[in-house]
Order: structure tokens, then sequence, then C-alpha cells
């Protein structure tokens, strides 16, 4: 079988500076409802930026966009030195492999974990670093066990998901992420499906994983997270991102009326 | 009775044998051919989508006597002729690898659509996600029915009596035809199906226990 390379030895520093992830102009549209209106957003390296707004403003399209998961109808997504145009150009192979390259630089956590069941923890996480990054079982073992270590599941190593608790679910998806040395993690909702008692052991996780300087973009409605850990706060109503800033300002002084009605909600 | 059953013995082990040969290797196949026609048929292009399904309509609102003796006796006026044994396994292979698309097409769709999207954003190929991800929880679903195919695909091997191959049923009605003890024959080719399917049951339901308990 072909272990296809996919991990281009650009690295961070690439393409003449330093490694942004970037959408431009982004429009998605699911049949008669426009999701996206032309959003753009751009995080640089090492940056934090959670992206808060109501269901069906479009969040989730977006982190999904950024990853390729959702095809955009118009625009741009950029990662690194990659970028993939939307709308243009027919589909070719040379398109599809740069996708493929794309989403290992931009790995996902999904609300719903997305864990695989017939595999164990363990097995989670070298599944990608052998597949995709064409790396030895021992290697990947090595950098799993790592990995399943920095979440704190050493001794889950063995487990299959369906012995996992929610939170140690995400933790683990955390660390699948993690093990295919991504430039940028894209969590979308990650407590989300979580009982409240279980939110905190991942928001940890994220914690740590911001302090050690990882580039993350979070869509989440846990005010308090943001407010913490985020260096910069998008917030989006209708398909458009209405406001965005630090999170001192954006979450204490929203200026757009949309923005302050939001924060009423989920603060109570 | 007892003295029947031993003069035919070697007879009976002989068909018993090109039996299940004939069995394992139309099985083996149809899994091949069921896997290729569901995929083609969920995410081939138009072009061999429609095919895939017409065959699959075919194959199944057709007898699978009338598919064999269209192979082995329809064939050769186009100037193909198949011998007896490869014309059944071919034809078996195909008749179950229709059905076999429709369980593998369930078995695939039952998987959750986060799987899919776990495997594409980690930059893995379509092939590798049905490999690696989604077969392997698809097989889950699909032994159950798979099993029964097998079962079945045994006892239609005996279909294979009217275009001369000598296997359990042909071997039952030479027999009788010679001795005259037709009765005889059938019942004891009848218990022998019987038996083999009962212990493959047996396996079955073994299989499908540890497969429930893989991955708690």
């Amino acid at each position: 079988m072909s272990h296809e390379q996919l991990h281009a030895g650009g690295g961070p520093h690439a393409h003449g500076g330093v490694c942004q992830i970037r959408a431009e102009n982004i429009h998605k549209r699911f049949g008669p409802l426009e999701v996206l209106k032309g959003v753009s957003l751009t995080v640089n390296r090492g940056e934090v930026v959670v992206i808060m707004g109501p269901s069906g403003s479009g969040k989730t399209t977006l982190i999904r966009c950024l990853n390729l998961l959702e095809e955009p109808d118009q625009g741009k997504v950029m990662v690194c030195n990659l970028d993939v145009t939307s709308g243009e150009k027919p589909p070719s192979r040379t398109r599809s492999n740069t996708i493929r390259q794309l989403r290992v630089k931009a790995a996902m956590v999904f609300q719903s974990f997305n864990l695989y069941p017939h595999m164990t923890a363990l097995g989670n996480t070298i599944e990608g670093p052998m597949q995709v990054l064409g790396m030895g079982r021992e290697e990947a073992t090595r950098v799993g066990e790592a990995l399943l270590k920095k979440v704190g599941l050493s001794d889950k190593r063995d487990e299959h998901p369906s012995r996992l608790s929610g939170g140690q679910k995400q933790r683990v998806a955390i660390a699948r992420a993690l093990a295919m040395s991504p430039e940028v993690v894209l969590f979308d909702e990650p407590t989300s499906a979580l009982d409240p008692e279980l939110h905190e052991e991942v928001l940890q996780t994220m914690r740590q994983l911001a302090g050690e300087g990882m580039t993350m973009i979070v869509v989440t409605h846990e005010v308090a997270f943001a407010r913490e850990v985020a260096d910069r706060v998008v917030f989006m109503a209708d398909g458009v991102v209405v406001e965005e800033g630090p999170p001192g300002e954006v979450l204490v002084n929203p200026k757009h009326p949309r923005t302050r009605s939001f924060l009423r909600l989920v603060e109570h | 009775m007892l003295e029947l059953l031993q003069r035919a013995a070697p007879f009976l082990l002989q068909a018993l044998w090109t039996t299940l040969w004939i069995g394992v290797v139309s099985f083996v196949l149809s899994l091949l051919v069921g896997l290729l026609v569901a995929v083609a048929r969920m995410y081939g292009p138009w072009l061999l989508r429609a095919p895939a399904a017409v065959f699959v309509s075919v194959i199944r609102g057709t007898p699978l006597l009338t598919q064999i003796l269209l192979v082995y006796y329809g064939l050769p006026q186009l100037g193909v002729t198949i011998e007896a044994i490869p014309a059944v396994i071919l034809t078996l292979a195909l008749h179950a690898g229709a059905y076999t698309s429709e369980d593998i097409r369930g078995g695939i769709q039952s998987v959750d659509r986060g799987q899919w999207e776990a495997g594409y954003s980690s930059g893995m190929t379509f092939a590798q996600v049905m490999r690696r991800i989604i077969l392997p929880q698809a097989i889950q679903t699909i032994t159950p029915s798979l099993g029964n195919r097998f079962i079945t695909m045994i006892k239609e091997t005996s279909l294979a009596s009217v275009v001369t191959v000598v296997e359990l049923t042909r071997v039952a009605e030479q027999i009788g035809s010679a001795t005259f003890r037709y009765m005889q024959m059938f019942v004891i080719v009848a218990v022998i199906y019987w038996a083999v399917n009962s212990l493959l049951s047996l396996g079955q339901a073994k299989l499908e226990e540890r497969m429930r308990r893989a991955y708690r």
C-alpha cells in the first residue's frame, strides 16, 4: 500500500515569512441558505483566536472551511505556504493533494470527538502519522505515547473509546490532532457535547497547549476560557464577522449590538 | 441403509469436497464483487453508477438457475465457452455479489459521517479512510448477513448439478438412479447439507459474539 508522504517539509517559516492561517473572502451556501457571506480571517503563528457567535452564525462552517472539510463556494484558504482557492478552477489531482497537505497542517478537533471506535486510544493517535505521514509503527508509538501522557491519559493507552468518558475521549482526540504535528489546531465546540463537570479537563488541556505556543482557532461558547486564553475574539453573526479584537475589548466592552445581546445570553 | 451409506461414502466425500470448495471460492469472489459494486454505486461517477445499479437489478430480478444455464449453455453460442465448474463459480460469485453489495452498502452507510470527517481532516485519501476507518466498522454490521449469505451459497451450489458438476446433489441423483434408492440418497445428502450449515451457523454465532466484544 502506498504511504503517501504528505509532510511537505516547509515548516513554520516557509514562504518567506511567518506561517499564517488565512481565510480570504469565504462564501458558503447550503441550498438557499448563505451561511458565510464573505468572511476573512488572519491568524498569526502562536495566536489563540476564539470565534463566538449565536448558532447559525456560520462559525462552525468557517472553521470547517479552514480544513477544507467544507469546500467554500468562493474564496481562498491559506495555511502557511499552502493555499487552496475555491470557485474557479475545476478540481484536479494536484489540488486534492494540496488539500490533503493543508489538512495535515490544520488539525481538527470535533464537537463529537469522532474517535475511531475500533482502535485503542493509542491506535487513534498513531493512525494518522502512520497512514498519512508514512511514519513507522515504532516511531509513531513513541510519539503517540508521549502525547497521551501530555493529555494525562497514559493509563488509557490500550482502552477503546467506548471505555472512556467524554472528557477523556476529547483529550484523546486532541492527542490525535497533535500527532500530525500541525501548524494550527482547529477546535469546533470541543466542550459542547460534554457534561458540564467534564468541561474543565478539556479546557485545561487546551490552556496548556496555548501556553506552549500552539496556534489555535477555537469555536466555543466558553466566555471564561476566551477571556483567559484568547489573544483575540472574533464575533460572528449571520455569516459575517461583526466584531473582533482582544477579549478585554470584545467581551468587556462590546460595540456591536449583536455581540452585546449574545454575551448577555451566555453570561446570564 | 448402512450398507448403501458404506458404498456411497467415498463418492459422497468427494462430492462434499467439491460442494465446499465451489462454495468457498464463490463466496470469497462474491465479497470482492460486492465491495466493488457497492463502492461503484455509492462513490463512482455516473458512468459507473448506472451500470452497477442495472447489474444489481438484473441479478436480483432473475432466477439463479436461469443465470447458470445462460452462462453455461448460452454463452458458447457467442463463442465464449466456460467449463462447468468455472461457469458455476462465476455465476454464483456475480449472483451473491449483487446481494452482498447491498449489505455492504448498508454497512458503509451505517458508519457515522464523523468518521469520514475525522479521517479526511487528518489528510487521508478516500481509499485510506475506507480501508482503515470505514470498512472495519462496517464489517461489524455486515457480518450477520454475510454469514447468512455463506450458508445460502453452500445450498445454492446444488444448482451446479444441472450443468454436470458432480457435487453432493448430483452424486445423490447418480447413486439414486443406479440403485433405485432415491429416497435414501437424498435424505443422506440433505442431512449432510444440514450438518455443514449447522456447523457454519455455530461458527457465525461465535464470530458475531467476538465482534460484539471487540471494541469493548
